[in-house]
């Protein structure tokens, strides 16, 4: 593996790979976490034409935490902002000796797109492209599905997941799909028609308009965020009937089985698909895929940057 | 090719090294093992069996992985970490014998040294081998060996397990085979 693009051109090896990496990685950890000397020299840029706290921060303390030198910059308060095109950002980031370039922009495809051209040689890692993809976030997913359900290692097999709300503007939802599927496990999208894209019969899962006909047969459950910001329509009459429909409330939680997962990949909207009480039960595992994450992306950062460089059509 | 060591070979140099480390060490008491994986896992999972029948106690035992502190890592595909099980009497204050199969550059023992630092601050380090095959790059010594092995850089020393290989060998084999 060169890079980290999307789930979908990725090998069932590959995936599994990582999360055997993740979990002999979090018992070293086993609570303390020490920074180890992997990635001494080696420098991650991250870089983020589009907000984020979770995903930022954890590739940053992911990096720090392998000795890695971290820039962040963001599109505000950069040339991005001045209309540098991502050549240009590229070949700087080629000038100042970026091993690996953490990308998280608005535009689809905008990983892919760094990858494919040959304006810098360093590994890229898609952070979140557009409403394409957004690998780390599925890994950690698995991961901590694996860690919970899972027999520890190995794949997904027999266990059931359900996606729950605004899959048209998910790339979570997208890489999920993908990811789960691809480890062996059955998963189900619920949302309202609206909220699903075209061509979604072609995905590796079933659908659901009806959330309370699946809430008492799946393993874990993923609430998704309801993305108002990516919204130029309307996909649903009001917030209250979509919460009714498709919200997880404390009520809701009742039918879930004892030793299902309760999951969101924030940030939430609290009182729109979760309610507080659900976030904050005990069998909400929503900080915990925070700190998974972070074990994850040293993950990947290891399996890119430790060993020597791949000279597959690289400069 | 030629075995250097069978069956019986390996079986009698574990059981002289587990009581070498007992004498050193003057018992089991503050001892802990660890192994490098993974071959040397499996030998100190053995010298802990051993100990265990002269002493009658168990031996807390664990292993060491070491890939996240080798400085050969750019040099190499990427390699997969292995695990790392510290026994739960931690290792602060002990006895700490390191358990490998080959002793040959010594930077796998530099490796660990580091990796054992992050654990914690044993009282002292040990270095227990099945083979010492010479070439060393650091000066690192193995206070326990199996056997000594002079050999040449053109040949390689394969060390067979049970375990994971079906038997219990030592080869020695001339690398350029025709």
């Amino acid at each position: 593996m060169k890079h980290l693009l999307s789930i979908e051109d990725m090998n069932v090896q590959d995936a599994i790979g990582i999360l055997d990496t993740a979990t002999e990685l979090s018992r070293i950890n086993d609570g303390q976490m020490k920074k180890l000397p992997t990635l001494r020299g080696r420098t991650v840029v991250n870089l983020f034409a589009e907000d984020s706290t979770r995903t930022r921060i954890s590739f940053e303390a992911a990096a720090k935490r392998l000795s890695a030198d971290v820039i962040n910059f963001s599109a505000k308060g950069s040339s991005i902002s001045k209309g540098e095109s991502l050549k240009d950002t590229a070949m700087t980031l080629q000038a100042i000796g970026a091993d690996a370039v953490v990308i998280r922009h608005s535009a689809s495809g905008a990983a892919q797109r760094l990858a494919d051209n040959q304006w810098m040689s360093g590994a890229v890692i898609n952070a979140g492209d557009g409403t394409h993809e957004h690998p780390s976030q599925a890994l950690l997913d698995a991961f901590t599905i694996r860690k919970h359900l899972g027999k520890g290692s190995g794949d997904l097999q027999g266990l059931h997941v359900a996606i729950v709300g605004d899959i048209l503007h998910s790339r979570v939802a997208r890489s999920n799909v993908l990811l789960l599927a691809l480890l062996g496990a059955k998963v189900t999208l619920v949302a309202p028609p609206t909220l699903l894209p075209i061509g979604i019969d072609k995905w590796p899962c079933t659908v659901s308009y009806d959330f309370d006909s699946v809430l008492p047969y799946v393993d874990a459950v993923m609430m998704l965020r309801v993305q108002q910001e990516r919204m130029t329509e309307l996909f649903f009459p009001n917030a209250r009937e979509y919460s009714r429909y498709y919200g997880l409330n404390s009520e809701r939680m009742k039918s879930l089985k004892p030793a299902s997962l309760i999951m969101h990949p924030g940030p939430m909207n609290r009182g729109l698909e979760i309610s507080a009480e659900v976030a904050d039960s005990a069998r909400s595992v929503i900080t915990e895929q925070v700190s998974n994450g972070v074990t994850v992306r040293m993950a990947i950062l290891y399996v890119l940057l430790a060993g020597a460089p791949l000279d597959v059509g690289s400069i | 090719m030629n075995v250097v060591l069978s069956a019986e070979d390996i079986s009698r140099a574990l059981t002289r090294i587990s009581h070498e480390i007992l004498e050193r060490n003057h018992g089991s008491s503050n001892l802990v093992l660890l192994g490098i994986p993974t071959r040397g896992a499996h030998l100190a999972l053995r010298v802990a069996e051993i100990m265990a029948n002269i002493e009658g106690t168990t031996i807390p035992c664990g292993t060491l992985d070491i890939t996240l502190h080798r400085d050969d890592l750019r040099l190499r595909p990427p390699r997969s970490i292995m695990p790392t099980l510290i026994p739960q009497s931690g290792i602060e204050g002990k006895d700490v014998v390191l358990i490998d199969d080959v002793l040959f550059s010594g930077r796998t023992i530099r490796s660990a040294l580091d990796a054992l630092g992050e654990v914690g601050r044993p009282k002292t380090v040990q270095l227990a081998v099945l083979v010492d095959r010479g070439h060393r790059e650091l000066p690192i010594k193995a206070d326990f060996v199996g056997k000594n092995l002079p050999s040449s850089l053109d040949q390689s020393i394969r060390v067979s397990l049970t375990e994971i290989d079906g038997r219990d060998e030592v080869v020695i084999e001339n690398r350029r085979q025709s």
